[in-house]
C-alpha cells in the first residue's frame, strides 16, 4: 500500500508520542511521582497507531490495562492523560481512574478495563449500538494474547459474529500474559485462528510494522462499514519493558535476554523512519523536528499534570450516579 | 381510566417494557428466549411480533455477552433492557455487572453513563415448583454491596410497572430483581387465593415511581415489619391474621434497596420501637442484616427490643419441598418473629 507523506508522518509522530510519553512516565514513576501501577506500551506502538490511524474521530475503541498507546493513537490529549496518571482533577477521569481506566467518549474512547477480556463483549455491544443506530461507525477492540483465553473472548466474539457487528478485534499478541508464555496457554501458533470457530475471518500481521497493521485495519474497517461483520486482526508484537514498571529486569525472569534483544532490533519506530527515508517521503531533518516537537509536547504534559490540582476529599462520592 | 384494571406482575412488567419501547426507539430487549418464547416467565410475550427481531433480541446462552453487550450499547446511546432467565446464572456474567456496569461512570470521572436495566428473576418457587440450588436463589445482597448499582425489589404489579419505567428512563445501571412467585398469580389459583395482593390495579397510562421511596403497604402501631418482594405478601397475610389477636403490624416495603428510603423506615421504628426484617436471601451478610444495622446505627434510642431478622437459612436451597419450606422463610417464620417481639411488650 502506498501511503501519502502526511499519513506516514502522522503515524511517525503518534508512535513517538507514545514512546516518549511512556519513557517519561517510567522516569517519573522511578522518582515516585506516579501513585499507581504502570503497564507501559513501549515496543507495541505500531499496533495502536496502525489500528487507530484508519479510524475517524467518531469511531470507537475499547482498551486494556496497557492502554496509554491506544488512547494516544485515538487522539488523546497528552496533558489530560498525564494528569490522570498523576491523579489530578484535570485528568480524563478526574483522577478517579488512573493508568488502567482512561475514557474519552468525545473522541470515541469508550474506556479501558483492567479486567483481561472485559472489553471484548463490550465492543460487541458498541457494534450493536452502531448497527441499531444505523451509522457507519466501527469499533476497534484491543486485547492481548492473555485475554484470548477468557470466557469473555468466546462469548463476545461469538455474539459479534452471529449478529454481524462492525467490530474489529485487534489481538495484540506480545507472547506473554504477565510471565506465562502464550505457548503454555494455547496450542495454536496463531491465536486468531480461533476466529474460524465463530465463522469469522482473521488476518495475521507483523505487529512491529505499522504499515502492515494500518493496511489490515483499513481493510477490516472498510469491510465492517459495508456491513460484512467482525474480523480478528492478530498483530505479532513484543513489549520492550516488563509487564509493569517493577517487573524485575524488564521480564528477564521469564524471557531470555537474547529474545528481548532480537525483538528490540525490530523497533517499530526505527522501522518506519527507515522506510520513510528510503522511500524519500521525508528528510531526516523533518523526522528530527517531529521528534523535538514531541519531546516538548510530553514535557508540557508533565508540567500541566504537576501544576494541576488534586481531587478534593469531599468529592470522593461524586460521579457515582447521574441522579 | 378503568379503576379496576387488574394485572399480575408479569403483565405489569410487559406493559412497562412495551410502553417505553413505543416512547423511545433506543430502548430494546436482549436475553435468552425473549423472542418467540416470550421470556421464560412470559414477560416479553408478544413483543417480538410488535417490535421485531432487531429490538427483541434472542441471545446465545452467554451471560457475559448479554450483559457486556448491554453495557457497550448503553455507553454509546442505547437503552438496553437485558434479561437474565434466573438470577442464579448471574455469576456467569458477573464481571460485567460489578466491574464494568457498576464502575464505568465513577471510574471514568462521570464522563459516561451506563443506562442498563438488568432484569432478573429471583427466589424460591415453593409451593409451585421446586427449583433447587441453581434456580431458586435471592442474591440481591450481592448488588447492594457493589457501589454504583441501583437495586429495585418490587412486590406488586403497580410498583413493578412504575419502578421499571423509572429504571428505563433513568441514566444509571439498575439491577431489577423480580421474585418468581409474583409472576404466576393469574395462572395459578393456588397462589392467587392466599395472596390476593399479587394482582392489583395498574393504570394503563405510563407512570414512574421514583427510586428511594418506600411504601407502607399496611399501616400499624405495634410492630414494624419490613419486607421485600414475595415477603411483602407473606407479611401482609401475617399482619391481617395478627390483627385479629390485637397486634397491629405496620408493613413497610422499601421497593428499592439502592437507594434505600431510610427515612420512612426510621419513622416507622420511632412509632413502634419493634422491628422485624423479612427478606428471602440468606441471613448472613444479607439485606436484612444491612437494614437492621442501619436501624441500630440511626434509630437505636427508639428501639424497645433487638431487631429480628427473618431470612433464609445459610444453606443452598434444597429440592425436597419439606426442606425448601424450612430453609426459605414462610409465614410461620414471620409470625413467630413478630409474636416474639409482641410478647416482649
Amino acid at each position: 500500500m502506498e501511503l501519502d507523506k502526511q499519513t506516514l508522518l502522522q503515524m511517525y509522530r503518534n508512535m513517538l508520542r507514545i514512546r516518549y510519553f511512556e519513557e517519561r512516565l517510567a522516569e517519573e514513576s522511578a522518582q515516585g511521582n506516579i501513585p499507581g501501577l504502570l503497564h507501559l506500551y513501549v515496543g507495541e506502538e505500531a499496533v495502536a497507531v496502525g489500528a487507530c490511524t484508519p479510524l475517524k474521530k467518531e469511531d470507537y475503541i475499547t482498551s486494556t490495562h496497557r492502554g496509554h498507546g491506544h488512547c494516544i493513537a485515538k487522539g488523546g490529549d497528552l496533558g489530560r492523560m498525564m494528569a490522570e496518571l498523576f491523579a489530578k482533577e484535570t485528568g480524563y477521569c478526574k483522577g478517579r481512574g488512573g493508568s488502567m481506566h482512561i475514557a474519552a467518549p468525545d473522541i470515541g474512547i469508550v474506556g479501558c478495563s483492567a479486567i483481561a477480556g472485559a472489553g471484548i463483549p463490550i465492543a460487541a455491544g458498541v457494534g450493536l449500538s452502531i448497527k441499531m443506530r444505523g451509522t457507519d461507525q466501527v469499533c476497534v477492540s484491543f486485547f492481548g494474547d492473555g485475554a484470548s483465553n477468557t470466557g469473555a473472548f468466546h462469548e463476545g466474539m461469538n455474539l459479534a459474529a452471529v449478529w454481524k457487528l462492525p467490530v474489529i478485534y485487534v489481538l495484540e499478541n506480545n507472547m506473554y500474559a504477565i510471565s506465562v508464555a502464550a505457548s503454555k496457554s494455547t496450542k495454536l501458533k496463531n491465536i486468531s485462528d480461533r476466529a474460524a470457530a465463530y465463522g469469522i475471518v482473521n488476518v495475521v500481521v507483523d505487529g512491529m510494522d505499522v504499515i502492515s497493521v494500518y493496511q489490515a485495519v483499513s481493510d477490516a474497517a472498510a469491510r465492517a462499514r459495508r456491513g460484512e461483520g467482525p474480523i480478528v486482526v492478530e498483530c505479532k508484537t513484543y513489549r520492550f519493558r516488563g509487564h509493569h514498571e517493577g517487573d524485575p529486569k524488564k521480564g528477564e525472569i521469564y524471557r531470555t535476554k537474547e529474545e528481548m534483544e532480537d525483538w528490540e532490533k525490530k523497533d517499530p519506530i526505527r522501522k518506519l523512519a527507515d522506510r520513510i527515508i528510503n522511500d524519500r517521503k521525508a528528510s531526516q531533518a523533518e523526522l528530527d523536528s517531529i521528534s523535538q516537537e514531541t519531546i516538548k509536547e510530553v514535557a508540557d504534559a508533565v508540567a500541566f499534570a504537576k501544576e494541576s490540582p488534586s481531587p478534593r476529599p469531599e468529592d470522593a462520592a461524586s460521579y457515582l450516579f447521574v441522579s | 381510566m378503568s379503576e379496576n384494571r387488574q394485572l399480575d406482575f408479569a403483565e405489569a412488567i410487559r406493559e412497562a417494557i412495551r410502553q417505553e419501547m413505543v416512547r423511545d426507539k433506543t430502548v430494546f430487549v436482549l436475553g435468552e428466549d425473549v423472542g418467540k418464547f416470550g421470556g421464560i416467565f412470559g414477560c416479553t410475550k408478544g413483543l417480538l411480533e410488535e417490535f421485531g427481531e432487531e429490538r427483541i433480541r434472542d441471545t446465545p446462552i452467554s451471560e457475559t455477552a448479554i450483559i457486556g453487550a448491554a453495557v457497550g450499547a448503553a455507553v454509546t446511546g442505547m437503552h438496553p433492557i437485558a434479561e437474565l432467565e434466573f438470577m442464579d446464572f448471574i455469576g456467569c456474567g458477573m464481571d460485567q455487572v460489578f466491574n464494568q456496569m457498576a464502575k464505568i461512570r465513577y471510574m471514568f470521572g462521570g464522563s459516561m453513563n451506563v443506562p442498563v436495566v438488568l432484569r432478573t428473576p429471583c427466589g424460591s418457587r415453593y409451593p409451585v415448583a421446586c427449583g433447587a440450588a441453581h434456580h431458586s436463589q435471592s442474591l440481591e445482597a450481592w448488588f447492594i454491596h457493589v457501589p454504583g448499582l441501583k437495586v429495585a425489589v418490587p412486590s406488586t404489579p403497580y410498583d413493578a410497572k412504575g419502578l421499571l419505567i423509572s429504571a428505563i428512563r433513568g441514566q444509571d445501571p439498575v439491577v431489577f430483581v423480580e421474585h418468581k412467585l409474583l409472576y404466576y398469580a393469574k395462572r395459578m389459583p393456588k397462589l392467587r387465593e392466599p395472596y390476593p395482593s399479587l394482582i392489583g390495579h395498574v393504570p394503563e397510562e405510563p407512570y414512574a415511581i421514583p427510586f428511594g421511596k418506600a411504601d407502607i403497604k399496611r399501616a400499624g402501631e405495634d410492630i414494624t415489619l419490613i419486607a421485600t418482594m414475595m415477603m411483602v405478601h407473606k407479611a401482609l397475610r401475617v399482619a391481617e391474621d395478627l390483627s385479629k389477636m390485637g397486634v397491629s403490624v405496620e408493613v413497610v416495603d422499601p421497593r428499592t434497596l439502592v437507594p434505600l428510603d431510610k427515612e420512612t423506615i426510621i419513622n416507622s421504628v420511632k412509632k413502634t420501637g419493634r422491628v422485624v426484617v423479612a427478606s428471602e436471601d440468606a441471613k448472613t451478610g444479607g439485606v436484612a442484616a444491612e437494614i437492621a444495622t442501619i436501624i441500630m446505627e440511626e434509630a437505636f434510642d427508639y428501639l424497645d427490643a433487638p431487631v429480628r431478622r427473618v431470612s433464609a437459612m445459610d444453606v443452598p436451597i434444597p429440592y425436597a419441598p419439606v426442606l425448601e419450606s424450612t430453609v426459605v422463610p414462610q409465614e410461620r417464620h414471620i409470625r413467630e418473629a413478630v409474636l416474639e417481639l409482641a410478647d416482649q411488650k
